[in-house]
């Protein structure tokens, strides 16, 4: 579980953030989706404590992550955000094992090497492994960070916009890792998502945020209608049902 | 076994013992033929020299003079490259090292202050002087990339060389007002002429930092990752990033205050050990310092002969060896887009 009391946020004056009062469940995954500029990345980043609220308290899996300890916060939760711009010379493996430094600060064990061979397995990166970052496309290197950041083994899993750099098919592929990652090894992905289609695909809800406030929590399916995601975006939607269950459609 | 370095050249057999030695010696003759290499280049620095050690009082000559001034090149070589490979990690910029942030001319400052304000300081107070400069100003140069967020990479080493051009320029001042001009010229022309027995102990110190940078390597290049993904694995990054800065304040305080500025050793030297064999620190560390060595005792070999009997100032070779690779690898980077 996932609590948020009361958090709020401002920057240089003009933009601010929340109060947000919401409570998301463990388990699954759940979308942050709105228009851009609404808070979704502030407030992923604030939960997985890289920045700190003004007010309020976030507690993660019961850690509160502004007081407790980040090495406790790192075996509880791993965040990552859009890729930077500088690539460290690390190999694929290296830069998995690093996933490991909450539980071993470096010195690996072979547990740690079980954990980062099963996260390189999990997402295809075996046969890159030995491979430089900056040696990767881009897709690949997102692939790399994601295995680092499951080879963390946190219970929590926060992602900023993981699609990003990546082509369809390796989006479609990314979104069945992390389904199967919340299915099989019952991590709970929290991610910031674009596309409303991918989103509700994939995921178990939606939490939807404009203008700093969180505007709408529910279940995809609860999600999907045209009225509420016209309100959420600020623009006419259409739901189309297809097969596979309902499409937005909106040009 | 299991060290990450350690799995790489392997691929999957991670598990089997045999394959694991047979591992174990294909990464390790490389960086033996690298130790030979290095260790013949540091006997031939101790038998070059105008003095024949074969007359009277040679061997008393070899004591004071040769050893001393090897085991300088050694420490210093070794501990500027991998001072150069930490700011490198910190601020993930290929580019930065003391001379191009202007840590080296601090020290100078703070040196040319001290025989301002002290006539005839000694050796360790000239060192601390120049130590607390140096962290004064590498404090100051990763405040500003905080501050300013730069992210470009060029934009970097540029505002550093300002900086340090702004805080040598306050240096000469002071020596032209002080009559001390022809010093500070001896001084920025670092040099192992003057590394003699009696002179070159303080060196010892920067042994000991390297050897804490060995201990503490993979928080360095957890930290070379950046801010947030080093914050997500539970880093402390601001811990290990002012600790980055004092072991770089140490060593570059030391090195000035025995040897001289020793320009784009810092630079050259990671980047060449990156070229080959990546970023992390901790198993790159003994390449780092064994080419750190060959580079600083090869210049001054060749500094010590090509005028023989005279010498030419290390930092001089250091400088047009340095600058050339520096362009290099801006035009490389430059291709790359």
């Amino acid at each position: 579980m996932i609590t948020l009391e009361n958090v709020t946020k401002t920057y240089s004056g003009e933009t601010t953030i929340g109060p947000i009062d919401v409570q998301i469940p463990s388990g699954g995954i759940t979308s942050l989706v709105g228009p851009n500029g609404a808070g979704k990345s502030t407030v992923l980043t604030m939960m997985g404590r890289l920045m700190s609220s003004d007010t309020g308290k976030i507690t993660v899996g019961g850690l509160d992550v502004k007081q407790s300890k980040s090495i406790e916060v790192a075996k509880k939760l791993s965040i990552l955000r859009q890729e930077n711009h500088f690539v460290t010379r690390l190999t694929v493996r290296q830069l998995v094992g690093f996933g490991r430094y909450p539980h071993s600060q470096g010195r690996l064990t072979v547990e740690d090497e079980h954990h980062i061979n099963s996260s390189l397995e999990f997402l295809n990166l075996t046969a890159l492994q030995d491979r430089y970052l900056d040696e990767l496309s881009g897709g690949q290197r997102q692939r790399a960070y994601v295995a680092m950041v499951l080879a963390q083994d946190t219970e929590y899993v926060f992602l900023d916009e993981p699609l990003n750099n990546l082509d369809m098919s390796h989006s479609v592929q990314m979104m069945r890792q992390l389904r199967k990652a919340a299915d099989e090894l019952g991590r709970t992905v929290i991610m910031v998502m674009h596309d409303i289609n991918f989103a509700s695909r994939y995921s178990d809800h939606i939490l939807a945020m404009n203008e700093g406030q969180v505007t709408h929590f529910d279940t995809c399916a609860d999600t999907m209608k045209s009225s509420v995601l016209s309100e959420i975006f600020g623009t006419s939607v259409r739901i189309i049902d297809d097969v596979d269950g309902p499409l937005a459609v909106y040009f | 076994m299991t060290k990450l370095s350690q799995s790489r050249p392997g691929g999957l057999d991670t598990s089997a013992g045999a394959s694991k030695t047979a591992g174990l010696w294909s990464r390790s003759w490389p960086l033996l033929i690298g130790l030979m290499v290095t260790i013949s280049l540091v006997i031939a620095s101790l038998f070059i020299g105008v003095y024949d050690l074969n007359s009277e009082g040679g061997s008393e000559m070899f004591w004071i003079t040769r050893v001393p001034r090897t085991i300088g090149l050694i420490l210093s070589g070794a501990s500027m490259a991998v001072v150069g490979l930490i700011m490198q990690l910190m601020t993930q910029n290929r580019f930065v090292e003391p001379s191009t942030t202007g840590t080296i001319e601090w020290a100078g400052l703070g040196l040319i202050l001290t025989y301002v304000v002290v006539p005839q300081p000694s050796l360790t107070l000239r060192m601390i002087v120049a130590i607390v400069f140096s962290l004064i100003g590498t404090l100051i140069f990763f405040a500003f990339l905080q501050r300013v967020a730069l992210k470009s990479s060029l934009v970097v080493p540029i505002v550093g060389l300002m900086l340090g051009a702004v805080v040598g320029a306050v240096s000469t001042f002071v020596a032209l007002q002080t009559d001390m001009l022809q010093s500070l010229g001896i001084w920025f022309a670092g040099s192992f002429t003057g590394v003699t027995k009696g002179r070159y102990e303080l060196l010892w110190i920067v042994a000991l930092m390297t050897i804490i940078v060995y201990f503490i390597a993979d928080r360095f290049t957890v930290a070379g990752l950046g801010q947030e993904i080093a914050t997500s694995v539970g880093l402390n990054y601001r811990a290990v990033v002012l600790t980055g800065i004092l072991i770089v304040a140490v060593v570059t305080g030391v090195v000035s205050v025995v040897v001289g500025s020793l320009p784009f050793l810092g630079l050259v030297v990671p980047n060449i050990v990156s070229m080959f064999r990546g970023d992390n620190l901790r198993s790159n560390l003994p390449w780092v310092m064994l080419v750190g060595i060959v580079v600083i005792t090869l210049t001054d070999i060749i500094g010590r002969t090509i005028i023989m009997p005279f010498e030419i100032p290390v930092s001089m070779i250091l400088g047009v060896f340095g600058a050339t690779v520096f362009v290099y690898l801006i035009v490389k980077r430059g291709r790359r887009g």
